[in-house]
């Protein structure tokens, strides 16, 4: 999915003559593409996130529309007064691409763990914040966010993630797709928990459990077009997201519910990563396991949640590892 | 300190500093607060810019080729509206709302108000945007200059010094720093508070070329001095101004307890008006 968006980005470049690209310091040769198509356009300014933001701001106060490039921990808790004032504030079209949102630098330990990018961004108006669920994805956001007006952050997952979304989705920013239509279970997923959720499906449907999924690859501004109908028709609504369950996804469509537009009666489970830094390594699938959005984790807190008997459903071991 | 001479001096110029400071002053009148003392440092370095040396028009903001001005250290903003309005990019009218609930004018610049060209107040953000608006000058092929007014105490903040180092790696020669040196902070002096010094030498050390002007004694070398930027081929420059924080009224200079005032009366502003004019006479 890294790849793919940079890629894309340096497609952008090549037709439109004002797209820049800021690196701070990420691996060597990242966008040589980029660098050998468009060498005035290509800056790889060090580490400096506050700097950057303010020169991209900079940038994007005279027409060009710049993408930062770096690692999410990074790019969301050390400028995020630049962030707010210099990009957000007047409304300036800079996009953020947040580089192991989530859990995927789980190895590198908590300073690297974006588990809190989303509520940050989420809080600052104007910002919008999109977390595709694979690379396909990805290219349709990154293509679509030339024109868009607004600051934009992109939580970019590890890469390699099952290619789940489809061209007839017909990608637009702010839109939430519905991958199925809500039944006993609503699952309302962002980035790769879109994964999890199909797997969730599917294994229910063998138990005649009917499981709906609304995927929101645009967190913010969220769809309440296409939320607010389901979240009605829905009992049992349950958010997947690799990310704290305060301020992200969950948050979002709790709030959405609590509005009680005509008062859903459905209840939420809120599925994520408690109030609390990751304390443990190995690799992105352990912290899935850990925090239990694994697919046997979402499966039991999915029956239990459904006041189903967990032993009697679950194949294999699926645990916690700690 | 520089072998540009200092000009004769211009009774004009120091009038026309007079009548930005007490432009200040009705501002504050009508807002009964403010940052008179950052102000009042700024105020010959803003009437040498916008006198002599930017390129802009009040009646078209937004003109592409127009010189761009950060006021990095925002809460010196009432020199900046005083001189913004004296050049025709808003009403005088607009003093009347300063700082009021529905006026247009705050305690911060705001790049909603015509000739304000980046929202400034949380310090250490202007060097970064003027970088931007310098590469993107190189970018579009125009010839705009940049220039960006620091505060010494702003100076402490990391993302000055990170904006400094990608200035000269950028080699920026249409980008001028100048630093509004009134040697205070809120707290105390800056050299006790965290001293800049050798405060020139960081400057050259970080690639600018760099001079220094005594802003008291001959305020108009700055004019001159700017009129010769870039000072270094292929080199940022960075213009130390030695100010006084206060300067035009005597008991407000180097007197922290002006920092930021309140309830500023009708009667105080009448008489901080009779005192800046006898103290210039």
């Amino acid at each position: 999915m890294r790849k793919r968006g940079l890629q894309t980005v340096t497609d952008l470049a090549r037709q439109f003559e004002d797209v820049v690209y800021i690196g701070s310091d990420v691996g060597q040769g990242t966008m040589d593409d980029f660098r050998e198509a468009c060498p005035d356009r290509f800056f790889v300014e060090g580490i400096s996130e506050q700097y950057v933001i303010g020169m991209a701001a900079g940038l994007a106060m005279n027409g060009f529309i710049p993408y930062v490039n770096t690692i999410a921990t990074f790019l969301t808790r050390r400028c995020y007064e630049q962030i707010a004032v210099d990009m957000c504030m007047n409304n300036h079209p800079v996009r953020l691409y947040a580089n192991g949102g989530g859990t995927v630098y789980a190895p590198l330990g908590p300073t690297h763990m974006a588990v809190d990018d989303i509520a940050l961004m989420r809080a600052l108006p104007n910002m919008t914040v999109i977390a595709p669920c694979d690379a396909d994805e990805m290219e349709r956001a990154i293509r679509a966010s030339h024109d868009w007006k607004g600051p934009i952050y992109f939580r970019v997952a590890r890469g390699g993630d099952a290619i789940v979304s489809k061209p007839e989705h017909d990608f637009a920013i702010g839109r939430a797709l519905v991958f199925a239509e809500p039944e006993d279970l609503l699952l309302i997923t962002t980035g790769v928990t879109l994964q999890v959720a199909l797997g969730v499906a599917e294994r229910l449907a063998d138990l005649a459990i009917g499981v709906g999924i609304v995927h929101v690859p645009t967190i913010k501004p969220l769809d309440r077009d296409t939320l607010v109908p389901r979240l009605r028709e829905a009992r049992f609504v349950m958010t997947l997201e690799e990310h704290s369950t305060i301020g992200g996804l969950g948050s979002a469509i709790a709030a959405l519910m609590a509005a009680g537009e005509r008062h859903p009666r459905g209840v939420l489970r809120q599925l994520g990563i408690p109030d609390t830094f990751p304390d443990r390594f190995g690799r992105q699938e352990n912290q899935f396991e850990y925090f239990g959005l694994d697919l046997d984790s979402v499966i039991r807190s999915a029956l239990g949640f459904l006041k189903l008997d967990v032993a009697e459903s679950v194949n294999g071991s699926g645990k916690k590892t700690r | 300190m520089s072998q540009i001479p200092a000009p004769p001096r211009d009774a004009e110029f120091r009038a026309r500093c007079l009548h930005i400071r007490k432009e200040v002053l009705q501002m504050v009148r009508h807002g009964k607060r403010g940052h008179i003392p950052s102000a009042f440092s700024l105020v010959e370095i803003l009437v040498t810019l916008y006198d002599h040396i930017l390129q802009y028009r009040a009646d078209e903001p937004e003109w592409a080729d127009r010189d761009r001005f950060i006021l990095s250290k925002g809460h010196g903003c009432l020199a900046l509206y005083a001189v913004l309005a004296d050049k025709g990019f808003f009403p005088r009218d607009w003093y009347k709302g300063f700082c009021h609930f529905d006026g247009e004018l705050g305690g911060h610049p705001e790049e909603r108000n015509p000739g304000v060209e980046a929202t400034t107040g949380s310090l250490g953000h202007g060097l970064s945007i003027a970088v931007g608006f310098a590469l993107a000058a190189r970018l579009q092929k125009r010839h705009f200059r940049n220039y960006v007014v620091l505060g010494d105490g702003e100076c402490g903040e990391g993302s000055v010094w990170e904006a400094a180092l990608a200035a000269a790696k950028h080699r920026l020669e249409n980008l001028v720093v100048l630093v509004d040196y009134n040697k205070y902070m809120s707290y105390g002096p800056t050299h006790e508070v965290c001293d800049l010094e050798p405060f020139a030498e960081k400057w050259r050390a970080f690639g600018f070329a760099v001079e220094e002007i005594d802003m008291v004694a001959t305020p108009e070398r700055l004019r001159a001095v700017l009129e010769q930027t870039p000072l270094g081929a292929n080199q940022p420059t960075a213009i130390i101004c030695h100010t006084i924080k206060g300067r035009g009224l005597p008991y407000m200079e180097n007197n922290l307890s002006w920092h930021h005032k309140s309830k500023i009366s009708h009667d105080d502003i009448e008489k901080m008006i009779r005192d800046l004019e006898e103290a210039h006479a």
